[in-house]
């Protein structure tokens, strides 16, 4: 029950720090198409300035700096490199973006250093929140738990309940009604852009100090981030929301389970040894295949239903 | 359209590409040259059968390192069973052996991917090419693990004094491959299946009111790509003696990616000339400088920005302009342009490394030398002759370029006056 | 014979001084040593802390002369941590006619070079290298792959955790024990010794789990610690490295898992600034050397390391190394690869952990081990900190060589 409940715990703050992370990159796709292969790149530059902004300033400052910094560079990338190459079609703007998460990383390297940079957990986030049973839950998870569900509630009022996010959602579905009404589509397009680099960025400010602040941060959330978009559905806020649970959840179930094949047809009787044909693959535990399991998610998703969990269209 | 003079000159290009291949080694003798060029080799093959899916047929793969990689797997096994005596496979053939296995695996995957095309077919390959990087960690009976498969290439006797042992002998196995790989996607691209490819980058709905399956179109286009990314993938498993896990890896996908954008995917030529780009960014490059993926990442995003059609629609966009003999009208505007261009490029390269030295690399003092002349990174002059170099260069080359662009569209205007 | 105390440094190069004004006649030539490893990428940071090891070290060695004539130079060369990167790199280095390759980081790569070295040097004879690997610790490469030009200077994984468990099998507090290690072939290894020499040692011991998972992939460590907290674990001996190994200390922390980690890797670069004092009496290292050992022999090296490039030295082999070549030149009055490495078999020098023996037959070098604890730098015994945490790693025990010597199946086929 304590392994239980744990994990449970564990799955959710996972899922939740993909959520942060999932969501910017589902607002940008959803309004301007454009998939942000840089997503995960401003997830550590915020992560990195807020280590910075951390130093002189303190923790918490920092963290209500750093994820608009990340926003403006990611404003001025819009402006002055994508915007260019948006009428060239979508894929010279994802090939942009994949260009730019190079950039991105070398920079990071120039400026911080090749190394991990010690940014540490604030003094009273150090600590355990509550003890369940004999296992203790950081507070560092608790607030990066809070953070992810005060985020969503700020973006979600921000589409429903202001004008500029009326606007966003209607360009959304009308980019040539909008423009027609006079609102100025490509800003919009630059402020959904820098907000979703914000918001990658606040992931950035958690992610960095929960887990290693270092250049290869940024590649190894990539891939995982595209799988909790498109598993959601693009353009799906909710879609997102509830993927990056499922695959929090998942993978840390998957992690704790030692199933295997052999296990499984031990337990009909027949047995497997090393000498039956293709013994590594029935003798691999269901924990080692975790970590793959979000791309088989994906893989499986795309092929059945390739608009998403929630997703409302399929490309 | 064919007719005889076009048809002569394909002939002269052609000759010349495999007169060239066969006389570089004989200038470049170094080994370390032997090495470069068969390495480019290999890219090329790797970079056209990329370009069959990206350019010819419009589908953004991001997991076609699958292919060569699963293709130089299966060949480096094959290659550890004839040396041992187990089957007949002489090393010249092992190529093939690769080939088919990629084209193999195109079938398998394939299938799986092209029932979707555009984004959702991207991020399919994109998925696939996670779950084989990974599961080659995960089954090392036959991936080798982190260690990867080794061989080695000469065993049995020498046939006609051929062993294989010597890098030159390799780099022209490699190079009549390599020819002939070209010479094969050059023809694919002018068979039905090669204009269908076309019509459905172009237009699937009305590819498929005309009668054609789209999906199988897609399909059959990626068996015969990976079956020649296997071939690519079998040669460097010849030419470097080992396959390891990241020949299928995120890495190698994107490096093709890059490296067929830069060439220009809209030519057939284009990613040859991209393949020689990026393998020089990488082996060469990276032995200069640190920075190089800076600089290789710059090179890119300033291609998509810029030139989006890559080198080989820079070089494209002069023909018309050299046929109607306007051409040295430009000249003075390219060489005042290229002239502040490497002002800028001196002024990025200054300014990035001398970054890097006080940054990253300072131990020992940052006093560093670049195009041969000695200085202290941490001094103020330097840093006022990359500021310099960046107004002066940067200034030069906005008006030069304005220039340019100015002959440039009169050039352009009178010529379509004249198709008019 | 090379002495460390600062007056025999200074003894040493006053001698060297005057041996070189005496015999003019000896030209000063220079040998190169390629270096092949990462300086790019995830694990540059590592790369780059064991260039300068071998650059400081190279420099010390001019100075004071240890060869006797020949200077050494150390070339950086940038495999990107990529066995096939290092062939091409391996191929430009020969082609600037270095005779001597250094690696370490990975075994994949070296077993690669080891391959590539001997195949060279078959199909080249009269151009022969000698590759000196000073931390690849797969123990096949001295085993069944062992080849004659290929000389490991650090210990090997089985000899290793032969020090580890004979360590742990003495405290009776360790009762059941869990493995989690990187799954490739030197995880594997990992995991594969711990549970044959336990056995061995200790059967009251028990396994309590195993897991194996994939190499810098995983982000979040908590689903394992819960995991190795259900199990009932009191002690986790784990080869993990990098960030892989930062992420696990600091997940285990903040479950509050109070177990002790037993590793190999907890004192190389990014790792104690990212476990800090979440790792405080909990993670233990089996290695070569400490800097915090009973005299600090070397603490004047890691000094003069961290001043010039305010970092940490702990490759040590990379002193056995320049050691062993510097005495194999002045015992051959030679350079050439064929003859040094005739010399090298069988060599004793004295490192800065004490004697080190290149054994003959295999061509892996043996010397006493350490096992440290990270603790807080308290000026006595433990006066170094590492990556200005605060935190030192304190000596526990001093294994003599014999402990964790380990016999080979070695088959070495000599060139006559």
């Amino acid at each position: 029950m304590e392994f239980f409940v744990i994990s449970l715990l564990n799955g959710v703050s996972y899922g939740l720090l993909l959520f942060m992370l999932s969501s910017g990159l589902t607002l940008i796709f959803s309004m301007m198409g454009v998939l942000n292969f840089a997503h995960a790149s401003f997830y550590m530059l915020g992560a990195y300035l807020a280590y910075t902004l951390g130093l002189k300033i303190g923790f918490f400052p920092a963290l209500f700096l750093a994820p608009p910094l990340a926003g403006l560079v990611g404003a001025l990338v819009e402006r002055y490199g994508l915007r260019k190459v948006h009428r060239y079609g979508h894929v010279p703007e994802l090939l942009f973006t994949f260009g730019l998460a190079y950039l991105i990383e070398e920079s990071v390297k120039v400026v911080w250093g090749l190394a991990a940079v010690p940014y540490r957990v604030p003094e009273f986030l150090d600590g355990h929140l509550f003890t369940l049973y004999s296992t203790s839950f950081p507070k560092l998870r608790g607030f990066m738990m809070l953070v992810a569900l005060a985020m969503l509630a700020a973006v979600y009022l921000l589409l429903t309940r202001t004008r500029i996010g009326l606007v966003i959602q209607a360009a959304l579905t009308h980019p040539q009604t909008v423009e027609a009404l006079g609102h100025n589509v490509p800003r919009v397009f630059m402020l959904v852009f820098g907000g979703g680099c914000a918001l990658a960025g606040l992931a950035g400010v958690i992610g960095g100090v929960a887990f290693v602040t270092e250049p290869s941060m940024a590649a190894s959330v990539g891939p995982i981030v595209f799988v909790v978009a498109v598993v959601g559905g693009m353009g799906s806020l909710a879609g997102a929301f509830l993927a990056s649970l499922l695959i929090g959840i998942l993978q840390t179930f998957a992690i704790a389970l030692d199933w295997s094949l052999a296990g499984m047809l031990a337990a009909v009787g027949i047995h497997v040894s090393e000498q039956t044909f293709l013994y590594s693959l029935w003798k691999l535990q269901l924990s080692q295949v975790a970590p793959v399991l979000p791309y088989l998610l994906l893989v499986l998703m795309l092929i059945f239903r390739p608009k998403g969990l929630l997703g409302t269209r399929a490309d | 359209m064919k007719y005889q003079p076009l048809n002569l000159a394909r002939w002269i290009i052609w000759g010349a590409t495999a007169l060239l291949m066969a006389v570089l080694p004989l200038v470049f003798t170094q080994g370390f040259a032997i090495t470069l060029m068969s390495q480019m080799g290999i890219a090329i093959i790797f970079t056209l059968s990329y370009n069959m899916l990206l350019g010819q047929s419009g589908m953004l793969s991001f997991g076609h390192a699958v292919y060569s990689g699963l293709g130089a797997y299966i060949a480096v096994h094959v290659l550890n069973m004839s040396s041992k005596g187990q089957l007949w496979m002489p090393v010249s053939l092992l190529p093939l052996v690769g080939g088919l296995a990629g084209a193999f695996f195109g079938v398998l995957f394939g299938y799986v991917t092209t029932k979707r095309a555009g984004t959702t077919f991207a991020m399919i390959t994109l998925g696939i090419g996670e779950l084989v990087f990974s599961c080659s960690l995960m089954f090392p009976e036959f991936f080798g693990g982190e260690g990867g498969v080794t061989t080695n290439r000469v065993f049995g006797q020498p046939f006609l004094g051929i062993s294989f042992g010597p890098a030159t002998q390799v780099y022209y196995l490699i190079a009549l491959w390599c020819l002939a790989s070209m010479a094969l996607m050059y023809a694919w691209s002018h068979t039905p299946l090669g204009r269908m490819a076309n019509a459905v980058r172009d237009n699937p709905e009305r590819a498929e009111f005309v009668g054609y399956d789209t999906q199988k179109v897609r399909w059959l286009t990626l068996i015969i790509s990976a079956f020649f990314a296997g071939v690519a993938g079998a040669l460097g498993c010849i030419n470097f003696e080992i396959v390891t896990a990241e020949n299928v890896s995120a890495i190698r996908s994107g490096g093709v990616l890059l490296a067929a954008f830069i060439g220009g995917v809209g030519f057939f030529f284009g990613p040859i000339i991209g393949a020689c780009v990026f393998v020089y960014f990488v082996v060469a490059l990276s032995d200069h400088t640190r920075a190089w993926q800076l600089y290789l990442g710059l090179f890119f995003i300033l291609t998509v920005m810029f030139a989006p059609g890559g080198i080989a629609s820079l070089v494209m966009m002069q023909l018309p302009v050299i046929a109607r003999k306007r051409f040295g009208e430009l000249l003075p505007h390219y060489a005042r342009t290229g002239a502040a261009g490497l002002l800028v490029l001196a002024a990025l390269i200054l300014t990035v490394e001398m970054t890097y030295k006080v940054s990253v690399d300072s131990a020992d003092g940052t006093a560093m030398s670049l195009f041969g002349v000695e200085f202290d990174a941490a001094g103020a002059l330097p840093w006022t002759v990359a500021g310099g170099l960046w107004l002066v260069g940067g200034w030069l080359f906005h008006r030069a370029r304005r220039r340019l662009a100015r002959t440039w569209g009169d050039i352009q205007a009178e010529i379509a006056g004249v198709k008019a | 014979m090379i002495q460390f105390s600062i007056r025999a440094a200074v003894r040493s190069t006053l001698c060297a001084a005057a041996l070189a004004s005496a015999s003019t006649v000896a030209q000063a030539q220079t040998v190169k040593l390629a270096l092949i490893d990462p300086q790019s990428g995830l694990m540059a940071p590592v790369g780059l802390n064991q260039l300068h090891s071998w650059q400081y070290i190279a420099e010390i060695a001019n100075q004071k002369n240890w060869a006797g004539g020949p200077k050494f130079e150390i070339v950086g060369f940038d495999n990107k941590l990529s066995p096939q990167e290092s062939l091409t790199v391996l191929k430009q280095a020969i082609d600037q006619g270095i005779r001597y390759i250094l690696q370490g980081n990975g075994s994949s790569v070296a077993l690669a070079l080891q391959d590539a070295v001997q195949k060279h040097n078959e199909r080249n004879p009269g151009k022969e290298i000698i590759f000196l690997n000073y931390a690849a610790v797969d123990p096949d490469m001295t085993n069944s792959k062992c080849t004659y030009w290929h000389f490991r200077l650090d210990a090997n994984s089985d000899m290793k955790m032969e020090a580890l468990t004979t360590y742990l099998a003495k405290d009776k507090n360790v009762k059941n024990v869990y493995l989690l290690n990187q799954n490739y072939s030197f995880g594997q290894a990992v995991a594969r010794g711990a549970k044959e020499y336990l056995a061995r040692k200790r059967p009251d011991i028990k396994i309590v789990g195993e897991d194996l998972h994939p190499l810098a992939q995983i982000k979040d460590f908590a689903p394992y610690v819960s995991k190795i907290k259900a199990a009932g674990a009191d002690t986790v001996i784990t080869g993990n490295w990098g960030s892989d190994l930062a992420l696990l200390i600091k997940a285990a922390k903040d479950a509050g898992l109070n177990v002790n980690f037993y590793t190999y890797y907890a004192a190389t670069t990014g790792v104690p600034t990212a476990m800090g004092a979440a790792g405080e009496d909990k993670v233990h290292y089996v290695g070569y050397w400490n800097v915090n050992n009973a005299k600090f022999v070397g603490a004047d090296v890691a000094m003069g390391y961290d001043k010039k490039y305010h970092d940490d030295f702990y490759t040590m082999a990379t002193y056995t190394g320049i050691a062993m070549l510097a005495k194999a030149f002045k015992e051959t009055k030679s350079t050439d690869p064929v003859k040094v490495a005739k010399a090298l078999e069988g060599m004793k020098v004295e490192s800065l952990n004490g004697e080190v023996e290149m054994r003959k037959t295999d061509h892996q070098a043996l010397q006493p081990l350490y096992i440290a604890k990270w603790v807080k730098v308290n000026g006595k015994d433990v006066k170094y900190d590492q990556e200005k945490t605060g935190y030192g790693w304190k000596t526990e025990a001093l294994l003599d060589t014999y402990v964790a010597t380990q016999p080979t199946s070695c088959q070495m086929k000599r060139p006559n």
